[in-house]
């Protein structure tokens, strides 16, 4: 797996993370999904109402143990084992919020997701708008989601088209450990729900990130809420490459290949798939004139197309060349042996930046 | 309502309700159990020659199981959920249908399907990981091994309902867990097979877990089989590692439901003894003592025990029975240890009955990479 250790964000530096003048940091490595451990437990800490529930979140701490240790430390009326029904689940939160609690589910795999739908669409999605804002949700859907680990069918989905098609839902994906636990914690503050989509791939990956200046910087009123807000993740000057969850490591590998063939590509990391930050992707890709967006699901009427469709709105006139997508198949998500054909790979977003027409 | 309508409804309603203990034929020690005429009645002991063919496909399936964690430890399997101790509730799944029935299977039932004579290596494609299932479900007639939970027992009664509108004499069993048994399609199903009228039997597999989660906290009904009544259906429950008793709650459910009287839910009790897949640790939620009191109540010591005594498992009926099981597992172990080619046109080749333009120049772009890196 692609470390992105050596890459500091704004937000980061923002968030307080340290680093010396030589580019090493001083904290601790910790995955992915300690950091969002670290993140339900600190706000489970900072704010009673916030309570984790779902399948198998309690004593196991979750199949990929990201709950590992709450129930234990916060007691079994706030880290809890549900009856098996994600209908279920997501109904019960909507009750839970409607009576001013803050509940986090855990959905086990994407496409597990699915029970809850109608509960998602027709309820968490629209309380607010209905109710001319009397009603908040602020529930947080957590679900470990998209491939890249060898799983079986319904294992590997990415369903973000579904959620950022539905008004109403603010929908992230982050592809840091840092952005791991401040998105986590930005997603638990609001007061809308969000879908909160953790590329399952990345649980064991690795950075060197001090999760305590990162929760103290939060108490700094100034340090804003990650919530509609792209980083540049790393600078080029020859093509912007745009990605978010799961693809961001394969962009910023792709990356690190062409600059080792003489091309400079900068990477944007979406972070926030709804809101949308049009400001910093279209400005980001106005320095370099070229853009290629990567995911890793289908592409039909997908994040990526509405991607595209934005920038090249905003930049039509600063682009030398049409925006390319490289982006997962329109077939259903492959069998174990036949995952590598279907993910973006550096040799694809390679191909696709060959193609932005540079003969000039 | 007079005295007599209300008498019979009483009388139809106590027969909707499972029996006050999950019925047994024969008991831990590999001893007959000396029931009541009543439950004899209705669930006989199935012939020694039923219970022969059960017992070699029961030392089969353990041995699938054996050699399918196996094949998972050397990397030739992608994931294999066990039913290591239900081994019992597979086998009578299966053989308690004809021909003309049809399976619907769940992730955990391989040997299920496997002792529906489906070929195990066909069987193995969806946990090996070159395609999402292998075998043809229709000329089986078993469906695909689901995994969305408890989403394939509402196919079951689809499958029913068309079989008794086009006048087949075909009987579904539907599988699932205990954890599923909470799933609103649970509910969906046994609603819609009880309206309308269907030869279904829902065979729940009770093995007291749903990954880390106990029973105590899906349910709270007396049993799982309780849950017939709410829908007007009878519920019953059976031993679910006594083979014997298994095989005939299962047949009587089938029979009643060839005979045009609905369905039946069965919950059989029984233990997953190991982890929930190989990618699962049980020492996390449960204590080797529970499981170690759950070792003497194997399905394959009791039935031994039982046909050794009985005299009808003599010293070469085991020895023939052992290379039965050797046989598919040697088949197993050959198919997975040979190379599978993965053809990346499959991909395409099946979203539709016809590939869209779209698809087509997917696969062309995916041909054409291919062909450069050959280069
Ligand atoms: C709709 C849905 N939600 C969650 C899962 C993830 N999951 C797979 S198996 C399982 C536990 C199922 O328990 P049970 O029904 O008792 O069957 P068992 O595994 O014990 O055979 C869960 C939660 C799933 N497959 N489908
Ligand atoms: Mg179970």
């Amino acid at each position: 797996m692609t470390s992105v250790a050596d890459q500091q964000t704004p937000a980061q530096a923002a968030a307080g993370r340290v680093a010396d003048d030589d580019g090493t940091t001083t904290a601790a490595p910790v995955t992915f999904g300690k950091a969002l451990t670290a993140a339900l437990s600190d706000a489970m800490d900072s704010d009673e109402g916030v309570v984790v529930f779902g399948e198998d979140v309690g004593p196991l701490g979750g199949v990929f143990r990201i709950t590992d240790g709450l129930t234990d430390r916060f007691g079994e009326q706030r880290c809890f084992d549900t009856p098996l029904a994600e209908a279920g689940i997501m109904g019960m939160a909507v009750g839970m919020a409607m009576n001013g609690m803050r509940p986090v589910v855990e959905m086990q795999f994407d496409a597990f997701a699915y029970p809850a739908f109608e509960q998602v669409v027709s309820h968490v999605a629209k309380m607010h708008n209905r109710t001319k804002g009397k009603v908040k949700l602020p529930i947080v859907i957590r679900i470990p989601y998209a491939g890249g680990i060898g799983g079986v069918e319904h294992h590997c989905d990415s369903s973000e088209s579904y959620y950022v098609h539905t008004p109403g839902l603010t929908v992230l994906a982050p592809a840091t450990v840092a952005d791991a636990y401040t998105m986590l914690r930005d997603a638990i503050d609001s007061d809308d729900p969000v879908v909160f989509l953790e590329p399952k791939k990345m649980y064991w990956s690795k950075d060197a990130v001090d999760l305590k200046a990162l929760e103290t910087a939060r108490r700094d009123p100034e340090v804003a809420s990650g919530i509609g807000k792209a980083v540049v993740a790393r600078e080029g000057t020859d093509a912007t490459l745009i990605a978010y969850g799961p693809s961001v490591p394969t962009a910023l590998a792709a990356a690190d290949v062409a600059a080792s063939e003489g091309r400079s590509l900068q990477v944007v990391d979406v972070r926030s798939l709804v809101p949308f930050d049009d400001e910093t992707v279209a400005a980001a890709v106005r320095t370099t004139g070229r853009a290629v967006v990567i995911a890793e699901a289908p592409g039909f009427a997908s994040v990526a197309s509405e991607i595209v469709a934005r920038v090249q709105e905003r930049c039509f006139h600063s682009l030398a060349a049409p925006v390319r997508r490289v982006v997962g198949f329109d077939t259903p998500f492959p069998a174990p042996k036949l995952e590598h054909y279907y993910l973006p790979s550096v040799d694809r977003i390679l191909d696709a930046v060959d193609d932005l027409q540079w003969e000039d | 309502m007079s005295s007599s309508t209300a008498e019979e409804s009483a009388r139809s309603e106590a027969a909707m309700l499972p029996s006050p203990t999950p019925v047994q034929l024969i008991n831990e020690r590999g001893v007959a159990v000396d029931n009541d005429t009543e439950t004899a009645a209705k669930y006989p002991m199935p012939s020694p020659e039923a219970l022969m063919r059960a017992y070699d496909k029961l030392v089969t399936g353990r041995r699938v199981n054996d050699q399918a964690g196996a094949l998972v430890r050397q990397g030739k399997m992608a994931v294999y959920p066990s039913s290591h101790g239900q081994e019992a509730c597979q086998v009578a799944a299966a053989l308690c249908l004809d021909a003309q029935d049809w399976l619907f299977p769940t992730y955990r039932d391989t040997v299920a399907v496997m002792t529906r004579d489906v070929d195990p290596v066909e069987v193995m494609v969806l946990l090996r990981g070159d395609w999402h299932s292998g075998y043809d479900p229709i000329e089986h007639k078993v469906a695909t091994q689901s995994t969305p939970l408890a989403t394939q027992l509402l196919h079951a009664v689809g499958v029913a309902h068309a079989a008794k509108l086009k006048g087949e004499d075909s009987v579904v069993v539907a599988m699932c867990g205990d954890g599923a048994s909470s799933e609103g399609d649970f509910h969906e199903a046994l609603n819609f097979a009880a309206v309308f009228h269907v030869p279904v039997v829902f065979f729940v597999q009770n093995n007291q877990y749903a990954i880390s989660v106990p029973l105590s906290h899906q349910s709270v009904a007396p049993s799982l089989a309780h849950k017939a009544i709410g829908y007007g259906m009878p519920g019953e429950r059976v031993d679910g590692n006594d083979l014997a008793g298994v095989l005939s709650v299962l047949g009587t459910a089938v029979q009643r439901a060839r005979d045009g009287g609905g369905p039946t839910l069965v919950e059989a009790h029984t233990y997953r003894m190991q982890s929930h897949t190989n990618a699962d640790d049980a020492t996390r939620y449960r204590t080797d003592a529970e499981v170690a009191e759950w070792a003497p109540k194997d399905p394959l010591v009791r039935m031994k025990k039982y046909l050794t005594d009985a005299a009808v498992l003599t010293d070469e009926a085991e020895a023939a029975i052992g290379d039965d099981a050797e046989r598919v597992a040697a088949t197993l172990r050959d198919g997975l240890n040979s190379e599978v080619s993965v053809d990346p046109d499959d991909l395409f080749k099946y979203v539709y009955s016809e590939p869209t333009p779209q698809l087509n120049e997917q696969a062309a772009m995916l041909r054409d990479e291919l062909s450069r890196e050959g280069e």
